[in-house]
């Protein structure tokens, strides 16, 4: 069901369907799902293939820091959909700082990464490189669907991030409101997509030693 | 005045137990890791994942206090992609080469 909105403070009047809009972003959700789904898939054959390598592989992986990354998201995951709360109860401070913890918290998983990668690269250990071609080949999958995932997850994990600023300093302007907040629930269901897709992560890379 | 989306918004409170649950099925995940039970272990943590999945969708993500159209949209593709996953494994396990 649809509403026109007539804002007479706009120099136009707003049409604003929010629940096409939503089904909108939802649809764009799904796609999502499929990239990601996709890569699941190529993980799942190869690891039934090469199940000892991987087993060996996944050893290299730093549980702890995954761990650390599961428990960043899944609070933030809290936050943002607490500054939803928020704004719909017009607590406006409350929504900029609950949406100010989230984006610290993705700048909190960006650091581990840079740490994990970091580590990963000292040991020459990066797709092309020559350690990684002296591996069997099994290991040479498990890397490279490593990189390949928890790298466009975090791609992803930016553009949340620039997704929430622009929700957080619209809500600060006041364009988002009580009234008006499509944009910021769309804006945290993508961040809710990006702590989906690490919830699958988790596990099937760091927890199979 | 939009009619954004169900009657109540979720609480604060309500907010912080579904993360006490998520929070307590990562750890369960791990110790069940830990456990290993063999080929049963990555059953047991794909569950866990997809129970913590269904929790986020329907809480987090408001799935609850959403229209049944996108519900069953959700669901379907989710239905989608795990007949897609069983296909893929068909396909590979009766491969000759």
């Amino acid at each position: 069901m649809s509403t026109t909105e007539h804002s007479e403070h706009s120099e136009h009047s707003e049409y604003i369907d929010v629940e096409t809009g939503k089904m909108g972003m939802w649809l764009f959700l799904f796609t999502e799902l499929f990239l990601f789904g996709g890569l699941f898939i190529v993980y799942a054959v190869m690891r039934a293939r090469y199940g000892e390598a991987f087993h060996h592989a996944a050893l290299e992986l730093n549980a702890f820091i995954g761990a650390t990354n599961t428990v960043v998201l899944l609070v933030s995951s809290m936050t943002v959909a607490m500054s939803l709360t928020a704004i719909q109860k017009s607590q406006k401070n409350l929504a900029i700082g609950l949406i100010f913890v989230t984006l610290l918290l993705a700048i909190v998983f960006m650091i581990n990464k840079y740490f994990e990668y970091g580590h990963k690269f000292e040991l020459h250990l990066y797709p092309g490189s020559d350690v990684m071609r002296n591996l069997p080949h099994g290991e040479i999958m498990f890397f490279g669907l490593y990189f390949l995932m928890t790298g466009l997850h975090l791609f992803h994990v930016v553009v949340g991030g620039i997704l929430l600023t622009i929700v957080m300093l619209r809500v600060k302007s006041g364009k988002i409101n009580k009234e008006h907040f499509l944009l910021h629930e769309n804006g945290a269901l993508y961040w809710h997509l990006v702590d989906l897709i690490w919830i699958f992560l988790f596990p099937l890379l760091y927890l199979i030693t | 005045m939009e009619d954004h989306h169900d009657n109540h918004v979720t609480s604060y409170a309500q907010n912080f137990k579904v993360l006490f649950v998520l929070l307590l099925l990562t750890i369960s995940t791990i110790f069940v890791v830990k456990l290993d039970l063999g080929p049963l272990t990555v059953a047991m943590a794909l569950f866990l994942a997809s129970v913590k999945t269904t929790i986020v969708l329907t809480y987090f993500m408001h799935l609850k206090g959403e229209k049944l159209i996108l519900r069953l949209m959700v669901g379907g593709v989710f239905l989608l992609f795990a007949i897609i996953v069983i296909i893929t494994f068909i396909d590979y396990y009766f491969r000759i080469i």
